[in-house]
């Protein structure tokens, strides 16, 4: 009887680790991850020696002591006497409004975009790969100087809008460009405002609810009720009547020129201004490719068989087209948003006082916490791109193809 | 596996490297050059000329400092660097030492772990406006948009000023002097600040400097001179007594034009015997050539010829010696005795 050995019982040789197939990749990744750590292990020691060869420890009180500097742009109370950390506060501030402001303009102006390189027309559609190509063939920050320069050197100086000087506001003195930035009117929230505030939220939840009828009656009868219309005048009418009803609570405050500058009304900086543009301009091109992809991805048998069915071209972009080529579209669109955010740090190159200034800049200078300071920026940066790609993802989940 | 062997071995020794120490002297010289930080540009202080080659009043400090090591003053790499830069550049061991117009401040030499070896000028916080806006004084100055670099003393200073005479300002923060230059010119602020000597330099590159005034208020004590890194001090002696030669050979009247004839054989002055190596053993104190004094005051002069050259009157920037004359001539420059 010829016994047939057990491959198991064999004993094991060191050499099997290489030799054998069973094992070889589990040895090569275990050598991996130990190298990799003895790496990190390495960079973290060599850090903590050379700090403490420095004299340095590490700490975050800084955060906590006179920040003794002040900052132009503040959407919240900020003087010289705050801390650093609520300088970084503002520049946090700071960061999120532009990239706000930045990831809506460049959504509008890539789809726009993105649609017309589509376009029949010969010379729109030119138009639009000259757009795509020199926007996103030229690196960011060369924008975002080119734009601020325009804005700097193209425009009066406040003391120009003097008797006598040669420049004038527009739209019955209320907004006056110059190259300091925009002055705009600003609002005053006089009594009855809060009344005012909360009627027009009522008319937007009622534009909504209205929505919600229509699609439902709709779905249920095949009755289509005039939606554009009765959201339009949802959106104006009650809010005026009460306008008049209450006696005008909100009034505007015009932007005067008062000593060295525009005094009264809302200072749009020129420094957010550039950066605000070029980062859509820059971010939008890329988006453009993107929705064209997205509208070229959804197949020419898609919008035929809409006409066969008898749709107007309005309603087969609307109900045919785009809910597919959203599918293709959100993805990369989050990376562009991502993008779009991080891209806001090179702020500083236009003196715009984002996080990068104040925490990543100023703060580390004046205090010498390089360490402390980038890890915290590195944070900030990482929980904010981790955010907004959380919320992206939920409207993809949204309009992703369901299969049931 | 060959290959791994040569990774190990490179893995090890950049371990090694890291945790070496060596001093900043012995690894300047083994460069064969020195690296000194300056800034990105500012006339009369440290700016490439035509041809390229770095010139101005902070510079001649690193070229004094390359000349004592090397006896060649252009033995020197210039790290540009702004305002922001500067003292992670410094930290970091990227540069030997900063001569870039830099306050002595008490955070900066006691928190930042910087060792300022001396003061090269003596100077104020200024402000600069155009002649045509017809102010005189910087407290007329309430509700201006101010042009300011960012990471700097100027920056902490112009808070204070305005917040002490209960004004109010528009800061524009801006990286480096040429930058707020262009700001200003174009009218996006109505006042430059920073150290007068700045001011100065920057209004002699003016197209029109008539046009242009600087206000009389200084509101700080600017002290500007080249710092080293904490911890090695026989390089920051190197650094402190090579600005010490440059004022002392003022004082001694040792110039460029005499000092070769006066190294050449000891004579009735002592002190002078002293700095240029003819008596004593000054420069083997410092680990280097005895005449290591002698190289310094060739690369460049002393430092009033250094500072006529430069910034001073007969220069567009025009400064006076002021505060930076002799203590002989009512100044505040005073080297420590060399004995």
């Amino acid at each position: 009887m010829a016994s047939i050995p057990d491959p198991s019982s064999e004993p094991f040789r060191l050499g099997q680790l290489i030799y054998d197939r069973r094992y070889r990749s589990m040895t090569i990744q275990v050598f991996a991850f130990i190298m990799i750590m003895a790496f990190l292990w390495q960079l973290g020691w060599n850090t903590v020696q050379n700090l403490s060869a420095l004299g340095k420890d590490f700490n975050f009180g800084f955060l906590g002591s006179r920040a003794g500097y002040d900052i132009n742009q503040r959407l919240i109370e900020y003087s010289n006497d705050s801390t650093h950390g609520r300088a970084a506060i503002i520049g946090i501030l700071n960061t999120l409004l532009v990239a706000f402001l930045g990831c809506i303009l460049a959504t509008i102006i890539g789809v726009i975009a993105g649609v017309l390189r589509l376009s029949k027309n010969w010379i729109v559609a030119r138009l639009m790969t000259v757009y795509v190509e020199g926007f996103r063939n030229v690196p960011l920050l060369l924008w975002i100087l080119v734009i601020f320069a325009v804005m700097t050197e193209a425009t009066p100086q406040p003391r120009d809008f003097r008797e006598g000087g040669d420049a004038s506001m527009m739209l019955f003195d209320s907004i006056a460009i110059t190259n300091r930035g925009i002055f705009i009117p600003s609002p005053i929230w006089g009594e009855g405002s809060t009344l005012l505030v909360a009627v027009f939220v009522a008319s937007l939840v009622a534009i909504w609810a209205f929505r919600r009828y229509a699609r439902k009656k709709q779905e249920a009868t095949g009755q289509i009720l005039p939606v554009f219309w009765v959201s339009l005048t949802l959106f104006f009418v009650p809010s005026v009547i009460f306008y008049f009803i209450l006696g005008g609570p909100v009034t505007l405050r015009l932007p005067e020129l008062g000593g060295f500058n525009f005094t009264g009304g809302l200072q749009v900086r020129n420094s957010l201004i550039a950066l605000w543009f070029a980062l859509s301009l820059y971010t939008g091109a890329f988006i453009a490719e993107i929705v064209r992809s997205g509208i070229l991805a959804v197949s020419r048998g898609q919008t035929e068989a809409a006409y066969a069915l008898g749709l107007r071209p309005n309603r087969t972009m609307n109900l045919v087209i785009l809910p597919q080529a959203l599918r293709v579209i959100i993805p990369p669109l989050i990376s562009q948003y991502l993008n779009l955010t991080k891209n806001s740090s090179l702020a500083i190159a236009v003196g715009y006082m984002d996080v990068r200034s104040t925490l990543g800049g100023i703060t580390i200078n004046q205090t010498g916490r390089e360490l402390e300071g980038m890890l915290l920026l590195g944070v900030f940066y990482l929980v904010t791109s981790l955010i907004i790609s959380g919320v992206m993802n939920l409207y993809n989940n949204a309009v992703k193809l369901k299969e049931r | 596996m060959k290959k791994s062997v040569v990774l190990a071995t490179l893995a090890v020794a950049g371990m090694a490297a890291g945790m070496s120490q060596a001093s900043t002297l012995d690894e300047v010289k083994a460069r064969g050059s020195l690296n000194c930080g300056v800034t990105t540009g500012l006339t009369g202080f440290a700016e490439p000329n035509a041809s390229g080659v770095w010139e101005g009043f902070d510079v001649a400090v690193c070229r004094a400092v390359a000349a004592a090591v090397f006896g060649d003053p252009m033995a020197v790499e210039f790290v540009p660097t702004t305002g922001q830069t500067r003292f992670t550049a410094l930290a970091s061991g990227e540069v030997d030492m900063l001569a870039r117009n830099t306050t002595w401040t008490f955070s900066r030499d006691v928190d930042l772990k910087f060792e300022f070896v001396g003061v090269n000028y003596y100077d104020g916080q200024g402000f600069m406006v155009p002649a045509s806006l017809g102010v005189s004084s910087a407290l007329e100055l309430d509700g201006a948009t101010v042009c300011i670099q960012t990471g700097t003393t100027t920056e902490l200073n112009l808070a204070d000023f305005f917040a002490s005479n209960n004004m109010s300002y528009e800061p524009v923060p801006i990286e480096t002097n040429a930058e707020a230059q262009q700001q200003y010119l174009a009218n996006a602020c109505d006042v430059y600040t920073t150290d007068a000597s700045g001011l100065a330099a920057t209004r002699a590159t003016f197209e029109d400097p008539s046009a242009h005034v600087v206000l009389p208020e200084i509101v700080s004590k600017e002290p500007l001179g080249p710092l080293v890194r904490h911890g090695d001090h026989e390089w920051g002696d190197i650094v402190r007594w090579s600005l010490n030669a440059l004022i002392a050979a003022e004082e001694m009247g040792i110039t460029s034009a005499n000092v070769a004839e006066l190294a050449a054989a000891p004579g009735n002055n002592p002190e002078i015997n002293r700095i240029l190596g003819t008596e004593g053993d000054l420069g083997a104190m410092l680990g280097l050539e005895a005449n290591w004094a002698v190289n310094v005051i060739s690369a460049g002069g002393n430092y009033g010829e250094i500072f006529d050259r430069n910034i001073g009157e007969s220069t567009p920037i025009g400064l006076a010696r002021g505060l930076n004359a002799q203590w002989t001539d009512g100044g505040l420059l005073y080297s420590p005795p060399f004995r």
